[in-house]
């Protein structure tokens, strides 16, 4: 059928599926907006700011497992949305980002709100497009959300001029996307698989090392199945969080810059890694000549350029983690629980010399409590997404994840901001859980608009603010690392969330003590409103254990055991 | 850090537009490094091949391979172990210089005067990047007016 570039944007969303589209209109996007106003297939959700439309796309990929998708209009509307491609970049999340472009004619003429969009984005995204006819456009897309969602996963930019949104051509979208060029590698090698065996099998300290290539492709069940039939322990990346539940005896908590004593030491002690869907990142090595001296590497990844970049992989398999761990499976009657049993116990000795966990020592509502607390009351009922700082790390240690996706956090780009607009794509893709932010004092100001949209499109998220008065871990760094002098990041000077929550439509709660947060948690939750829960915490609470940046990961600076 | 070696890598892409700047914006992003670096397309197909002269330890080259595979337009890369490698370099000097010396010094480096016009001539050679360096090391003492080396290519044998 002949139609305008603008309608195929539309139709292609509705072939692929689309539910929900977070955006922002602007001026060389408008055609696209006129049809989105002609709809009724999906849902446009107005945020406030274009970062926040990309990282609520996010939020929507991550707790779902489909591509979201973002709309922003050209200039000032694209530039605001790359730290979400940055963001999804990093994190391997699969979006699709439209953005307007001043027409043809004007490209290169420094026209009104024309930046070079794929320029920028280039170096961001997992592939781009600026589109230059109408008649590309479906196939552009298509091969958009398949390069988005394929192999390893990623956000892929497309840059529409206006003037090609207005063209008429003909769409056809019911084709195959074929790319000469990219075919990725979902199957691994049965000879490397099978020598990852044997040598599973002879290894005395095996560990698995899981990292966020296991929710991404959706692998979790396979791995929790793998780990209890070999009785193997295992560590988790940050990413990796909930791929198993908190209480496996076989899981040994993070590792990494605040993983917990127990698996650092495991994962220093270990003979064979075997890293599935993990990237072996400065945070959860700390330095590299220290790293797992003793092991061999087995390491199963999508991306051939994440093996052997950092750490040199014995056992390189390419190949999507649910694959290779499936093929793992049926091998594994050669492998011997039994074989592991000193080891394991070697694990639950170093668990019980510094266990994860935090001294109630002050009058103030330790923000570690909080978390925990958050936990007892709805656990599994909840979806969490964070923000970035120490109660980014605390959600991590402290929370009782029982299922993959169920934390939803930036985790290698670290973007401040990122945990309540995550938070409203959470709500959008997964309702019928509780939508929690933990944030800090910091980070919810970097995108409090977004109070606007949720209470507008109805997307209850309850955030929740461990309120130190400080941009609390650069002030942790500064209190270890810089002989105290607290550089700009006393945060003293606040507003009064309370009234900000209720300016916009929702509720606030101001809490001290822990009764009132109960209170607060339960009323919230109950309203099923936008809220913040603003808790007032102990300040000077610092993130333990803690790995120095660049030291080794067996050097942590460790909790002062106390007396109960 | 290893050691730092010289490697010669080709890279088929997809002839389109912004490719060249994707390779490039990989190298510059990620820190490595291009000594030189041609392209033209490939008559007769929709592809376009890249020579790229690179430095880094074996673990960065292994990296670059990978990382130049990952781009969505890249076809193939070639990181070459046994191949043959040509430059060619284009060289102005003053007819008042000895043109006769400069011609029998061409055609030892496989090349010859491909220009002579009123005031100048253009010589011109084409053999192994190294050897192009030692002719215009050799070359020197005509006073070469300007000087262009037109980056390596190579096949693997």
């Amino acid at each position: 059928m002949q139609i305008s570039g603008a309608r195929m944007v539309i139709e292609a969303l509705i072939k692929e599926g689309v539910t929900k589209v977070f955006g922002y209109p602007g001026g060389a996007i408008m055609n696209v907006y006129d049809e989105i106003y002609k709809q009724k297939d999906f849902e446009h959700i107005l945020t406030r700011h274009e970062q926040a439309a990309v990282h609520a796309a996010e939020g929507y990929a991550k707790a779902s497992g489909k591509v979201g998708v973002a709309m922003v209009t050209s200039g000032p509307g694209f530039t605001n949305a790359v730290t979400g491609l940055a963001d999804a970049y990093m994190d391997s999340v699969p979006i699709v980002v439209i953005s307007g472009q001043v027409p043809m004619s004007l490209i290169g003429t420094d026209a009104f709100q024309e930046i070079d969009a794929v320029g920028i984005s280039r170096s961001c995204t997992k592939h781009n497009y600026l589109v230059t006819s109408a008649k590309d456009l479906p196939r552009i897309l298509k091969e958009a959300f398949y390069i988005a969602r394929s192999g390893r996963p990623g956000p892929v930019h497309v840059d529409i001029p206006k003037d090609v949104t207005a063209d008429i051509a003909e769409f056809d979208y019911d084709f195959e996307v074929e790319l000469e060029t990219y075919k990725p590698t979902t199957k691994g090698n049965p000879r490397q698989i099978k020598k990852a065996i044997e040598a599973i099998a002879e290894a005395k300290r095996p560990l698995f090392y899981l990292g966020g290539g296991v929710i991404n492709s959706n692998a979790a069940e396979e791995v929790r199945e793998l780990v209890h039939k070999t009785g193997i322990p295992a560590v988790e990346t940050f990413m990796a969080r909930g791929t198993l539940r908190y209480d496996d005896e076989l899981l040994v908590s993070m590792l990494g810059m605040h993983g917990s004593y127990a698996a650092n030491m495991a994962m220093s002690e270990t003979d064979l890694i075997i890293a599935l869907g993990a990237r072996f990142d400065d945070r959860v090595t700390g330095k590299l000549s220290e790293f797992a001296k003793y092991a061999k590497v087995i390491h199963v990844d999508i991306d051939p350029a994440s093996i052997s970049k950092l750490v040199n992989a014995h056992y390189p398999i390419v190949g999507d983690v649910k694959n290779v761990v499936s093929e793992m499976l049926k091998l594994s009657d050669k492998i011997d629980p039994d074989r592991y049993e000193s080891w394991r116990e070697t694990i639950k000795n170093f668990d019980e010399l510094h266990p994860l966990t935090f001294y109630e020592d002050s009058q103030n509502i330790k923000p570690q409590w909080v978390i925990k607390r958050v936990g007892e009351l709805l656990g599994d009922d909840a979806n969490i997404s964070t923000d970035v700082g120490q109660h980014q790390m605390w959600t991590a240690q402290f929370y009782p994840f029982t299922r993959p996706r169920q934390l939803i956090s930036s985790g290698g780009l670290g973007t401040m901001g990122f945990g309540f607009p995550a938070a409203m794509g959470v709500k959008a893709a997964v309702p019928e859980k509780i939508s929690i932010n933990f944030s800090g004092d910091g980070s919810i100001l970097m995108n409090i608009q977004e109070l606007m949209t949720a209470v507008e499109k109805n997307l209850p998220v309850i955030n929740i603010i461990l309120n130190n008065n400080f941009l609390g871990m650069v002030r942790q760094w500064q209190t270890l690392f810089y002989d105290n002098r607290i550089s700009e990041t006393d945060l003293s000077m606040q507003p009064d969330f309370v009234k900000l929550a209720e300016s916009f439509g929702g509720i606030g709660y101001r809490v001290q003590t822990k009764e009132e947060f109960d209170k607060a948690l339960k009323d919230a939750v109950k309203q099923n409103k936008v809220a913040i829960i603003d808790v007032v915490v102990e300040r000077f609470e610092n993130v333990l254990p803690m790995v120095p940046a660049g030291g080794s990961l067996f050097n942590m600076m460790l909790l002062e055991k106390k007396e109960k | 850090m290893s050691e730092s070696i010289r490697r010669v890598i080709s890279v088929i892409v997809v002839n389109e537009a912004s490719v060249l700047s994707r390779i490039t914006d990989l190298f510059s992003g990620r820190g490595y490094n291009i000594s030189s670096l041609t392209v033209a397309p490939i008559p007769d197909t929709k592809y376009s091949r890249l020579t790229i002269v690179t430095e880094g330890s074996l673990r960065v080259i292994e990296q670059i391979v990978k990382q130049l595979h990952k781009l969505i337009p890249v076809l193939r890369v070639y990181d070459h172990v046994d191949f043959v490698e040509k430059e060619m370099a284009l060289v102005k000097f003053s007819v008042d210089e000895d043109i006769s010396d400069i011609a029998a010094l061409c055609e030892a480096y496989n090349g010859k005067i491909a220009n002579s016009g009123d005031n100048t001539i253009i010589a011109m050679v084409a053999d192994e990047p190294k050897r192009v360096s030692n002719f215009l090391n050799i070359i020197k003492r005509y006073n070469p007016k300007e000087i262009v080396r037109s980056g390596a290519v190579a096949l693997e044998r």
